[in-house]
């Protein structure tokens, strides 16, 4: 590790928040419907202390990946702040803008789609250090082998191609292009759902070794809750574009305190057939509503086992207030009832 | 004794590729009985969904049935001729598929679909296929059926058209369904509702089935008898609770600790796998699994273990056994997958490195 890449963490005191989001919104209007907008994120506070692992999770097309790529600054914001170590990310244009960036990489999916099938594996995992200009062209070349080594791959491997390498092995390559320039946040946007189980194993335990290693920050978002809960310290669930509750990751199976939360719990299969056979899933009503015009009063209601609708449930939105165990947030009117 | 409804036995499948001969089913025997949910399991690649699209005789090209048998109540589905195997895919067994959205044709509403295989089987009349659909769509709990009937598949969600493929599956009363990841590509709580949607039809119906799936949650959930496949083989089955409760195979044992669970919230290290399944054009001697097996011993290397009884009700293919490995080289494998602080202070390349590259 070359001493003088690091940031220096000394002296100066750090804030203990790293990331945070404020009543952040992003509507993406339909083209030809006067005003009409899908409501991906609508409306989400959360805040991401430095060195945890929060994971974000919750059904396809309720806004993780869009707050995802709000935080991460690939997307401008319709409405709200985001603050990254302090600065408003939100208000940055330019050169500013993509030196922050510096401080936060994500990785992807798709290990197939996410690597350019005619750069080398070296040029890849360079490609972020020649962005910023980090380093001679040596002390680039040394510092490539070094991060292939720190993934587990073979450090005489950089003058290869990404098709020849197996789904995990690319993942590895993507995790070494993210560290290549000393990020503390890490954005993980389903990095090991494409992956075999033997091989998701692997790439969760690099995850969490690399994490003690350099004191990342990680966002994971998933939608394997049981994946989440392993790797994340906090975990905040998003429901058609709002935060419905965040918990410490200890507390959110047993005291979760939303109805939707404990429903997406209990719909995992645990592997274990005597578990297994005492379990039976909550289930939910109907399907998610559209997030062009998602239900009054709280978005829930309408699929929710407790709902009083008509009623207080359906006319005024519950907010986001302590509930349940210390550090837990939920948004609902009869927090752990289910 | 329940009877046996299907036989497999030493079927072998392969691959006739420009690169050699891929031996994707290498000697696979399992059977299913009637009513019973056979789980089968293992990676990507280690021949589960050959299995199955040999037992239908769909293997696509380059592949084809070289040797073994099938028996469909005693009928070898390998000897069939085209009317008798045509008649057997659409009466005797059905199958489903991991993605809803490329399985139903896109321009025909969703009831001429659903009656389109019954009619093509000439099991019902046209006038007997038309009410039966409501019936089945009713069946797999789609609401409003009769409206729902008139809608094209786009208009479907993932769940509901999962639900409408599992209603086509079921229009002929097969005695067997066939599953391949029929949930993986759901959201979970769609998912839990398709599995308890399984279990009633398993029980209502009486329908024998055949889960296919590298997830052992699922096995867990919806099956009685499990069958772990690896490299093309079969290399342990038996009862869901003992497979769980006492797994004898290492790569089972392996498969079972690689896996987070959601209800324990311990942040141990997974155990994970070193390295990559076989390139099946060209195998490891011995046991296919040993170059990737914690437990290995000399004779594994040289010579196959065969598939011999470990319990009751259950075999495994392992000369070492995970009863008579010591608590001691447990734990050792379990912190096998190396840190990095571990491997530096070791000196050792890090435990998990991925094997070699694919030329």
């Amino acid at each position: 590790m070359q001493a003088a890449e690091r940031a220096p963490q000394t002296a100066v005191k750090v804030d203990p928040i790293i990331l945070r989001v404020q009543d952040v919104y992003k509507h993406f209007p339909i083209a030809g419907f006067g005003g009409l907008a899908v409501r991906a994120v609508d409306g989400v506070s959360l805040e991401i202390r430095r060195g945890e692992a929060l994971g974000l999770v919750g059904e396809s097309g309720c806004g993780k990946s869009t707050l995802a790529r709000l935080i991460t600054a690939l997307l401008p914001a319709t409405r709200g702040k985001i603050f990254f170590e302090g600065q408003e990310i939100t208000a940055m244009r330019g050169r500013r803008l993509r030196r922050m960036r510096r401080k936060m990489q994500m990785i992807f999916q798709d290990p197939f789609a996410s690597l350019d099938p005619r750069m080398t594996v070296g040029d890849i995992i360079q490609e972020p250090l020649d962005n910023f200009d980090i380093g001679t062209g040596k002390e680039r070349q040394r510092r490539v082998q070094e991060l292939l080594r720190l993934v587990g791959l073979n450090p005489n491997f950089t003058n290869r191609y990404p098709h020849e390498f197996s789904g995990g092995q690319r993942q590895r390559i993507g995790i070494a292009r993210a560290l290549a320039v000393n990020p503390s946040f890490i954005v993980c946007d389903e990095a090991v759902s494409a992956l075999d189980v033997s091989i998701q194993a692997q790439i969760i335990n690099l995850l969490q070794d690399l994490q003690k290693e350099f004191n990342l920050t990680y966002l994971f978002i998933a939608h394997d809750l049981a994946v989440v809960r392993h790797l994340s310290d906090r975990i905040a669930v998003m429901y058609l574009g709002k935060v419905v509750e965040t918990a410490d990751r200890n507390d959110i199976y047993d005291h979760g305190q939303h109805p939707y939360t404990k429903a997406l719990l209990s719909s995992i299969p645990v592997p274990d057939p005597v578990v297994e056979r005492g379990r039976a899933p909550i289930n939910l009503k109907g399907e998610i509503p559209s997030p062009v015009n998602p239900p009054s009063g709280c978005r829930f209601h309408t699929r929710c086992p407790i709902a009083r609708a008509p009623g207080i449930c359906s006319e005024v939105e519950p907010q986001l207030e302590p509930h349940g165990q210390p550090d837990q947030l939920a948004a609902c009117h009869f927090p752990g009832e289910v | 004794m329940a009877q046996t409804l299907l036989q497999v036995e030493d079927l072998h499948t392969q691959f006739f590729t420009s690169r050699g001969v891929v031996r994707a089913v290498d000697g696979v025997s399992l059977h299913i009985d009637a009513g019973e949910t056979l789980g089968v399991v293992g990676e990507s690649g280690c021949g589960k969904t050959i299995t199955a699209l040999s037992i239908l005789r769909l293997v696509p090209d380059p592949g084809r049935i070289v040797s073994g048998r099938i028996l469909f109540r005693g009928n070898d589905v390998v000897k069939m001729d085209d009317e008798e195997i045509r008649d057997f895919r659409g009466n005797d067994v059905a199958m489903i598929f991991q993605d809803p959205m490329t399985s139903l044709n896109p321009v025909t509403r969703i009831g001429p679909q659903i009656e389109e295989s019954m009619t093509a089987h000439k099991r019902f009349t046209p006038q007997l296929a038309k009410t039966r659909v409501v019936e089945l769509l009713t069946r797999v709990r789609v609401p409003s059926a009769e409206r729902r009937a008139r809608d094209y598949p786009h208009q479907f969600s993932g769940g509901m058209r999962q639900r409408a493929m599992i209603a086509m599956g079921l229009s002929n009363e097969p005695s067997l369904l066939i599953a391949d990841e029929p949930t993986t590509a759901l959201d979970v709580t769609v998912q839990a509702q398709i599995i308890q949607l399984m279990k009633q039809l398993n029980r209502e119906l009486g329908t024998a089935m055949m889960l296919i799936t590298h997830n052992m949650a699922l096995v867990a959930s919806l099956c009685q008898r499990v069958v772990v496949m690896y490299a093309g083989r079969v290399v342990e089955e038996g009862p869901v609770e003992q497979i769980f409760r006492s797994p004898q195979h290492p790569y089972t044992w392996s498969l079972l600790r690689s896996v987070p669970r959601v209800d324990e919230a311990r942040k141990d290290r997974l155990v994970s796998i070193k390295g990559l399944p076989p390139d099946l054009s060209n195998p490891p001697p011995g046991c296919k699994f040993h170059p990737r097996c914690p437990f290995v011993v000399d004779r594994c290397k040289i010579e196959e273990p065969p598939l011999g009884e470990v319990d009751v009700e259950q075999v495994a293919r392992c000369w070492v056994l995970m009863r008579n490995v010591s608590e001691q080289d447990i734990a050792a494998a379990k912190t096998s997958a190396l840190s990095v602080d571990a491997a530096r202070k070791l000196k050792a390349p890090i435990a998990e490195v991925g094997g070699n590259p694919t030329a």
